[in-house]
């Protein structure tokens, strides 16, 4: 069968071709319409004519598999698609406004800025690894973000899809993507590890607030290699005011071990919008690059970096939730934050990239004027938080897994209801009282949480022997 | 139009009557057996009078090697299956034996070919455990996909038009669309024997238009097929290995 050649006025498959937008290396775009499609429209078509890369095909047929199923706000909407057979094409969402290549010639940016613009990336990365799907091309100019502020994640040709056949995987004898920014292992082949998206994302991280890319602009196999087992200079040592919290995430990022990394995307979204609250280790204060003691053991030591068994997307992610324990640190509580300790120990222990924010709120009144200090004139808040380090302590958990938070609220279970949305919480465990003269006022708080939380929820209850029995059971 | 393609039932009445069931509750329109229909299982005559039933109904059967054993004693099996084999002929009618003697090697419809084997060779019964294996077959075939079974393990590869081939273990119950720029073989795990780690009954089904192709799994009463084969005096093991599936 002829193929239609894509011209302004094509008709295919109920799309009318406009002008186009973009002529690169691997496809053009072209916007298209449809009378039952109302948003903007691109249409995708890649360059498979004699000669050309044959990279061009397997990266679009990547993208003809995974685009269809991916969905939410952080991918383009896709609407259609055309094999090769015939005329092979993709069908997106136009997303307005340019990539992130467009600020290339502001750097550095700010640290403020940097850090919210991490968050929104690893909060859009997060959304795609639960989706199965691991980018593997995180560089500026595959990240936009929508007019309502959210990052959107487009080119999808190198992607990894867990569920479905990797067609990169054979097909190159040497790691395809864009050198700068990949990480050790595709070095060594591994394709199915989502951490192998936050060393790319630390690597923009890194660019963006120094103005320098952490391994330079090597596109050969050997400068490549050098991440195996050198490690970047310290950002502090281009920029003495680098904040300590900022070096410790962007340098986790860039481990070469992609255990050492952020368990999840998720885990570093948290740590970018809790600065305060992120464990400073040796990495935060560096100012040197590792002594070549250090370099010379990873490189011809090859067991620190051989390629790890095939992995499953969904079970790692699935083992490094983030946990939030709603503490109530008012008298009388102690039977139930023992029983809360009890179930988080539990969970902690069969999950360990498992991190545990505490919650506690402090509940503001409707109609009077609050006061920062109680009556002895201590700071409530902080003793709230010590108050959770408190509870936390006999769980021995490492610092890095471990953050307390007091929100201050009129409606408790509204408030955490919202701290679990925004930081993409995977379970809450929370205590129910039996017989309380608050819940009989003013509802379960539990039970609001267990009804309207968008994750799994653990409603703990003392063990019965610790309840007083009810007026009822006595008579 | 939906396919359902069912490999190696190897007369496991239990499994391929719970596959049966998924497959039209799920939209069967018609039915493929990639052979195997006997060997190992205790209702051979339950398995053959099905698939005689479903092919007299327009569904496509083509040979494998057990269904071939029963009319040819020279096939070289090891000593368990050889003992199958023999319990089953003597449990067999003339037109049953006769119906499993006369069905094709492979069968060609549209840009589809079904094997019980593989492609190069099916009269040869190698077994596709490998990606050298799936290339070798598609080298033989234009067919855009080609089913077959025989080695009891799912898996799914593709060559693309500069002949450079993938290999998958497909996910259960994910769909998974035979791009039509590239060539397939699909090797269908066991219906009756599965050897993959999961005792559940194995199969799949395709759709034409969307060509994609889906890897199902179907529980089923697992003990009550083994004691069938305990019943009938056939090597326990038989019977053991479908509680493990291997």
């Amino acid at each position: 069968m002829a193929k239609p050649a894509i011209a302004p006025g094509t008709e295919l498959d109920g799309f009318t071709v406009g002008e186009c937008v973009h002529h690169g290396g691997m496809a053009t775009l072209w916007t298209v319409t449809h009378p039952g499609i109302p948003v903007p429209l691109l249409m995708k078509v890649p360059r498979v004519a004699e000669g050309e890369d044959p990279a061009a095909i397997v990266s679009f047929e990547m993208e003809q598999m995974i685009l269809p199923r991916l969905a939410g706000t952080h991918v383009p909407g896709c609407f259609g698609t055309g094999d090769f057979d015939r005329q092979a094409y993709v069908v997106l969402e136009r997303i307005p406004g340019k990539t992130l290549y467009s600020r290339i010639d502001e750097l550095p940016i700010s640290y403020e800025e940097a850090r919210v613009l991490g968050g929104k990336i690893a909060t859009a990365l997060a959304d795609l690894h639960r989706q199965n799907v691991i980018h593997h091309d995180i560089k500026p100019s595959s990240i936009m973000f929508r007019p309502s502020g959210e990052c959107v994640l487009i080119d999808f040709g190198l992607s990894h899809h867990n569920q479905l056949p990797d067609l990169l995987q054979e097909e190159f004898r040497l790691p395809y993507g864009t050198a700068p920014y990949m990480a050790p292992e595709r070095l060594l082949g591994v394709r199915d590890d989502p951490r192998s998206d936050l060393f790319s994302l630390g690597v923009l991280l890194y660019f963006f607030t120094t103005g320098v890319r952490p391994f330079g602009e090597s596109e050969t196999l050997r400068g490549m290699r050098r991440r195996l087992w050198r490690d970047p200079y310290p950002p502090r040592k281009l920029r003495p005011d680098y904040p300590p919290w900022l070096q410790e995430i962007v340098l986790r990022c860039l481990e070469i071990e992609p255990v050492w990394r952020h368990p999840t995307a998720s885990q570093l979204a948290f740590d970018l919008a809790h600065p305060d609250q992120v464990k400073l280790t040796a990495r935060s204060e560096r100012l040197q690059r590792d002594p070549l003691s250090t370099v010379w053991r990873r490189r011809f030591n090859r067991g620190l970096t051989l390629p790890k068994p095939k992995s499953d997307v969904a079970a790692q992610l699935a083992s490094g939730p983030i946990v939030v324990v709603a503490i109530d640190t008012e008298e009388g509580s102690g039977a139930l934050n023992e029983c809360l300790r009890r179930t988080a120990a539990q969970l902690l222990s069969t999950l360990p990239s498992a991190r545990l924010a505490c919650l506690n709120v402090l509940r503001l009144g409707r109609i009077t004027i609050d006061r920062t200090l109680d009556e002895q004139g201590n700071n409530k808040h902080i003793d709230r938080m010590v108050a959770l380090r408190h509870w936390a302590q006999p769980l021995e958990l490492d610092e890095s897994r471990l953050t307390v938070h007091v929100l201050e609220a009129v409606d408790p279970a509204a408030a955490i209801l919202e701290f679990t949305r925004v930081n993409h919480v995977d379970h809450i465990v929370i205590g129910a009282r039996q017989n309380s003269m608050l819940r009989t006022l003013l509802g379960s708080v539990s039970a609001k949480i267990a009804a309207e939380a968008a994750c799994t929820v653990t409603v703990v209850r003392p063990p019965r022997s610790a309840v007083e029995p009810l007026a009822e059971e006595i008579k | 139009m939906r396919l359902a393609i069912f490999a190696d039932i190897h007369a496991n009445r239990q499994a391929f009557a719970a596959c049966l069931d998924f497959a039209r509750v799920h939209g069967a329109e018609r039915l493929i057996c990639l052979g195997d229909i006997v060997g190992y299982g205790a209702d051979p005559e339950w398995a053959v009078d099905t698939v005689m039933d479903l092919v007299d109904d327009g569904a496509v059967a083509v040979i494998g090697n057990h269904d071939h054993a029963i009319s040819t004693p020279s096939e070289t099996m090891n000593a368990e299956a050889q003992m199958a084999i023999e319990w089953t002929r003597g449990r067999l009618s003339v037109a049953q034996r006769r119906f499993l003697a006369e069905l094709p090697l492979t069968r060609r419809e549209d840009d589809r070919l079904y094997v019980h084997s593989e492609a190069s060779h099916p009269a040869r019964w190698h077994y596709v455990r490998a990606t050298p294996d799936a290339a070798r077959s598609l080298d033989a075939t234009d067919a855009h996909v080609t089913f077959c079974g025989h080695i009891h393990r799912p898996a799914l590869y593709s060559m693309s038009s500069a002949a450079k081939m993938t290999s998958f273990i497909p996910t259960n119950d994910v769909p998974v669309q035979l791009l039509g720029g590239r060539r397939w073989l699909a090797v269908l795990g066991s219906v009756g024997q599965p050897r993959d780690g999961d005792p559940a009954a194995s199969f799949a089904m395709f759709d034409t238009i969307s060509r994609e192709i889906t890897y199902c799994r179907v529980p089923y009463d697992v003990e009550a097929a083994a004691d069938r084969i305990r019943a009938n005096g056939l090597p326990p093991w038989l019977a053991d290995r479908l509680l493990i599936g291997r």
